[in-house]
């Protein structure tokens, strides 16, 4: 479903050469739930521009449903559906409905195959309370709520969630995780989602990509994760562990993933 | 294309209409400005009779054609050459994860009927002149090709300018305010984005193609320049082959493009 190849991307920023990601390899066959891990600018969103065809690439290669995003672009959006936390895809003066309606209409979803999956969201995501609230007036959680409704209006094979979590209350945040879990398990859409909030991997992924400066640092099992830094129990020690030891070489050239016995790799 | 800027720009009316107030104002405010536009030829035609040789009615041509073709482009399209503000707010990076043609969604972007005002204004100078002038069959058929050939011709100036935009978002300064917290900001080349500069050269550049010399041929008037009467047949041709290019720069533009780092 999605296949990168020694994926790399880098911006030129004042004469210096950012190495955002850099020989990035890894498969997700489909029906996979996998969370991509790592502190902050290490590469995860450019990693997401990048299968969405925001970004192109500057080297390597990257398929998602069998296309090459920069250059498909619109096609794929067709098949996927994708969801930033930091910022919504809805029209932020439309009421939630509105909003829902024009991305019917821009991915051209027929009119009753609309309404019966808005009736299904609604209930899963328990929309029906803000749906003719404009999209500026709804609390963060309804907000990503109404977003990753939008995102699966058209019924995509791959959702990418960029951050979902973020900033999200306890309830809101286990209301999203329970939904994507679901949706994951009862209409095997592929996710990938990426956060550095632990208790998302912890609560929904049977994998893990942990991605450090740019590259690949592990690709395997939560399990498979804790296994590498011995005597630690808590997740978050094991990677707070794994981050620290590899800052004192930032940007070295890339290490081979290490991978977990039980890697989900299909 | 199409499809996408009506659903937008329909969208967009109807949030307009939830504040009637501020609605209303801004529908009777492109009125107004209209119709100064109009009063300052009115002004200058109490105190002399010609102007540059022009009679009032031929000055209220040119200038109808060319501010109908201007506010066509400007109030449908104009957003397109605001693209940095998108680029800046990362709302680009939404509308490129829609199956839609990004221009057509950064042109309809908060699109408003209000804007229609000026249009009807310009329309309405170009149809005194029009009805003053008298002017034969034969060469009036030219006037709506002007008009369309020049929305056309603007409406690829305000592209290329858009597709300059994604171009100078490589600026390093640019991607390091992003980056960095806006701790560079006031190194940020600021005057690239001032909407003068870019009005200026969207204005003083194609002008003789929009007006002049077509106006010229409809008006039956040699040209000071001496150039053939057949050169302001030359609109169409002109507006096709800058909107070619205005459009392979904005494909460009959006392959270039590199997003912020968030
Ligand atoms: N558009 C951009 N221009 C310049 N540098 C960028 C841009 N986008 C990301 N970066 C840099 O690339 C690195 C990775 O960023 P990002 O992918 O956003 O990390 P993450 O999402 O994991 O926090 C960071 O060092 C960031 O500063
Ligand atoms: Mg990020």
């Amino acid at each position: 479903m999605i296949d990168a190849a020694e994926l790399g991307r880098v911006f030129r920023v004042r004469r210096q050469v950012v190495h955002a990601v850099r020989d990035l390899s890894f498969h997700v066959a489909p029906g996979e739930f996998v969370a991509c891990l790592g502190p902050n600018g290490a590469g995860k969103s450019t990693t997401i521009k990048m299968l969405t065809g925001i970004l192109a690439p500057t080297s390597g290669r990257i398929r998602v449903d069998g296309l090459d995003p920069a250059r498909r672009r619109t096609a794929l959006a067709r098949r996927i559906g994708v969801v930033f936390g930091q910022r919504t895809t809805l029209w932020w003066d439309l009421p939630l409905r509105d909003s829902l309606e024009l991305n019917r209409l821009l991915y051209k979803v027929d009119r009753k195959v609309f309404r019966d999956r808005l009736d299904e969201l609604c209930v899963l995501l328990d929309l029906g309370g803000f749906l003719t609230t404009p999209v500026r007036q709804l609390s963060l959680g309804q907000r990503m709520r109404g977003d990753i409704a939008a995102a699966l209006l058209h019924d995509p094979a791959v959702l990418v969630l960029d951050e979902p979590t973020i900033g999200l209350d306890v309830v809101s945040k286990a209301e999203v995780r329970d939904f994507l879990r679901r949706r994951n398990a009862e209409h095997g859409t592929t996710v990938l989602l990426t956060t550095h909030d632990l208790g998302d991997v912890e609560r929904l992924c049977r994998r893990v990509l942990l991605i450090d400066h740019g590259s690949l640092a592990f690709d395997g099992t939560l399990d498979g994760l804790r296994a590498l830094v011995p005597g630690r129990t808590s997740i978050e020690d094991v990677v707070a562990d794994l981050y620290l030891s590899s800052r004192g070489s930032p940007r070295t050239p890339p290490r081979r993933p290490v991978r977990g016995e039980t890697s989900g790799t299909a | 294309m199409i499809r996408t800027y009506a659903l937008l720009a329909w969208a967009w009316t109807r949030a307009a209409a939830q504040y009637r107030v501020s609605f209303a104002l801004m529908t009777a405010g492109a009125f107004v400005i209209g119709g100064l536009d109009i009063a300052v030829i009115w002004v200058i035609f109490a105190n002399t009779d010609s102007l540059a040789g022009f009679g009032p009615a031929e000055v209220m041509f040119l200038y109808g054609t060319s501010e109908l073709a201007f506010a066509i482009s400007d109030t449908l399209f104009g957003n397109v050459d605001r693209v940095s503000q998108h680029i800046r707010a990362g709302t680009l990076d939404v509308m490129l994860v829609r199956p839609a043609a990004t221009w057509a969604q950064v042109a309809a972007d908060r699109f408003g009927p209000h804007r229609i005002g000026r249009i009807v204004m310009a329309a309405a100078v170009l149809c005194v002149a029009l009805a003053r002038l008298d002017i034969p069959l034969g060469r009036a058929w030219m006037v709506p090709v002007m008009v369309v050939s020049g929305s056309v011709i603007f409406t690829s100036m305000f592209t290329l300018g858009g597709a300059l935009q994604f171009l100078l978002t490589d600026a390093p300064e640019v991607a390091n305010a992003f980056t960095y917290g806006g701790a560079m900001l006031n190194q940020y080349p600021l005057s690239v984005y001032d909407p003068r500069i870019v009005m200026g050269l969207t204005y003083v550049l194609p002008l003789a193609f929009v007006n002049w010399r077509p106006g010229l041929y409809v008006l039956d008037r040699p040209d000071p320049l001496g150039l053939p009467s057949w050169t302001g047949l030359l609109s169409p041709a002109a507006a096709l082959a800058l909107a070619a290019v205005a459009a392979l720069a904005w494909r460009a533009g959006v392959r270039r493009y590199r997003s912020t780092g968030s």
